[in-house]
């Protein structure tokens, strides 16, 4: 992985490191080369993975405290934030740290499709990515159930019943997923010992994930392949690694503030009434960050088409690397796409809050419109765009439009006078 | 791949298919009781029926009974909701089913309070036909709980059920 050979200094750390080359491995995050101009966007990928370490820390600690029965969890959640000392605190870090672990990987999977991370040579990392968010998705689906309230039971009932829509044996795939006729004790057992697995699961990936990174290293925002290492790139360690500290800083002062100020902003109050298998909730949302796709399964009128229209809006981003036929990385010099990257985002938040609506009239009839879009987006204009649309011309390195002395990137595009100069 | 280049099986590769395939048994027999362990137990099974008893249900009036965790509406219907369910044109239904077998004894409707579509419990009297009304994503059912309108795909299902006695209805 690192470019030059790595010798520890000491006698004890050169025997230790011929044996396991941990030391070698870790002068090689400290050294890793990171291209110089790297923007904010890109410290998500560390704060994600505090996230996840905050999720296992709180979640390891709750799991002390927490019964999985469906006749005792709601009470141990309770006994949780009124009996256990700092019960209160620990859940409500866990309950946000999920919501908050999604909206930076929101940023974090947007930052990329701004900038085409998820191009050649580095659709390994965004395949692996997108199983760490299917992961993710299915954790805290599980984990939402677990406190066993209304929208736990409800919630569950609705997205187990999502496999009966399988031909012939959806009803053999519920009951087995349930372990009986109903969302009911068997189940909540399983979903506990399934989402204390999958955040490890995760990690697992996680690792994967910064594996392939390292080996193209990171893109970056003009989306160039840069020479490693050179005057295009900065260590790892100290510049990245301070930049991400100041960056985390920030997000916990959000995160801070959710879990002081609005606990259960994020959160729906139904949760807080115990699972009633004969009364369902008026209005049943799931959690926000679930809600685009929530609103694709509604929207198509048909049980098993709207069931694999929700996988299928998940599906076409794992196949984005080969639906994206465009060379030039980042949106930068992609006028064009420029326009509907924004077209798209506004479409996923319109799909997410049409989902939480009511799923009749105009909310409807929007939640349509918005669904064929984001096909349309990924599956007609990313193909067609690539091989149309007219980029402008690419630096040849990062420092090159700076050291010609222009501060934008037009100066690019006489760069061939520049180079004879140098 | 060329004639002269395909060439006999001999006994070496019988061995490696044989053990392969033995192999392959083996893992099914050891995977088979991980993903069983989670299919309904014996003691969810050994709760297969209920008894219900029906003697203080007015006409008009439903209730609700929890068999295999799942609810349970037993309705009985007005002669104005029988008539309006069995007037209804079979080509008229998403999910064509007459409602003289829905309803063995017309004035009881048995049926599991699960909406067809994702298992939400539907809210009596509610809806367009002034029977049942889903609200996790809108669908409406007759008065013989037949889907009408809305994405559930089917109608609502009918368990087995028998009367012990006029009072009494055995589930399951």
């Amino acid at each position: 992985m690192s470019d030059h050979e790595y010798t520890p200094k000491s006698k004890v750390g050169k025997w230790f490191n011929d044996r396991l080359p941990l030391l070698t491995l870790a002068n090689h995050l400290t050294d890793y080369p990171t291209p110089k101009n790297l923007n904010y966007w890109w410290t998500f990928g560390g704060i994600l993975t505090f996230c996840l370490i905050t999720q296992i820390i709180t979640g390891i600690v709750l799991g002390m405290h927490y019964v999985a029965h469906a006749d005792l969890a709601f009470q141990s959640v309770e006994h949780i934030m009124r009996d256990v000392n700092y019960g209160w605190l620990i859940r409500y870090v866990h309950a946000n740290g999920a919501s908050m672990f999604f909206l930076a990987v929101y940023i974090h999977i947007f930052r990329s499709l701004y900038y085409g991370s998820y191009k050649s040579p580095r659709e390994v990392i965004w395949i692996i990515g997108m199983l760490i968010y299917f992961l993710m998705m299915a954790t805290a689906f599980m984990g939402y159930v677990l406190p066993w309230g209304q929208m736990s039971f409800w919630g569950a009932t609705v997205i187990t019943n999502l496999f009966s829509a399988i031909p012939l044996v959806g009803e053999s795939i519920t009951n087995w997923l349930w372990g009986g006729y109903s969302v009911d004790n068997p189940t909540l057992t399983r979903f506990f010992s399934l989402h204390y697995l999958f955040p490890f699961l995760i990690l697992g990936l996680v690792v994967l994930h910064i594996w392939a990174l390292h080996v193209p290293g990171n893109n970056n925002p003009i989306g160039i392949d840069i020479k490693k290492p050179s005057k295009d790139t900065v260590p790892f360690h100290p510049y990245i690694v301070i930049k991400d500290l100041f960056a985390l800083l920030i997000f916990l002062l959000i995160f801070a503030f959710f879990v002081f100020f609005s606990p259960n902003i994020l959160g729906h109050a139904d949760n807080y009434i115990e699972a009633n298998p004969l009364v369902t909730p008026a209005h049943i949302v799931p959690e926000w960050y679930l809600l685009p796709f929530y609103a694709i399964l509604r929207s198509v009128p048909d049980k098993l088409l709207g069931v694999i229209a929700m996988f299928a809006a998940i599906f076409v981003l794992v196949i984005l690397p080969w639906l994206d036929t465009s060379k030039v990385r980042s949106t930068v010099f992609r006028p064009i796409y420029k326009q509907f990257y924004w077209f798209l985002v506004a479409d996923v938040l319109i799909l997410g809050y049409v989902g939480a609506m009511p799923a009749e009239g105009l909310y409807l009839l929007i939640a349509r419109v918005a669904t064929a879009y984001y096909f349309a987006h990924f599956l007609i204009i990313l193909p067609f765009l690539g091989l149309k649309e007219k980029t402008t011309p690419l630096p040849l390195s990062i420092t090159e439009p700076i050291l010609g002395g222009s501060p934008d990137m037009a100066m690019a595009r006489n760069n061939s006078n520049y180079k004879e100069k140098l | 791949m060329s004639d002269s280049e395909k060439k006999k099986p001999n006994r070496r590769d019988f061995i490696v298919t044989a053990t392969t395939a033995a192999g392959a048994v083996g893992v099914g027999a050891v995977v088979w009781p991980l993903v069983d362990q989670m299919n309904p137990d014996a003691s969810v099974k050994a709760l297969a029926s209920t008894e219900v008893d029906i003697s203080a249900v007015e006409p008009g009036q439903s209730i609700t009974v929890l068999w295999r965790g799942k609810p349970v509406f037993i309705k009985r219907r007005t002669k104005e909701e029988i008539d309006s369910a069995r007037a209804v044109d079979l080509s008229e239904l998403k999910h064509p089913e007459k409602d003289e077998d829905r309803a063995k004894n017309p004035e009881w409707l048995v049926m599991l309070g699960v909406c067809t579509h994702l298992g939400c419990v539907p809210l009596t009297d509610k809806g367009d036909y002034g029977a049942w009304f889903c609200p996790c994503h809108g669908s409406h059912y007759d008065t013989s709980g037949r889907i009408r309108k809305g994405p559930a795909p089917t109608n609502m299902e009918v368990p087995k059920y028998e009367f012990v006695n006029s009072n009494t209805i055995k589930i399951g």
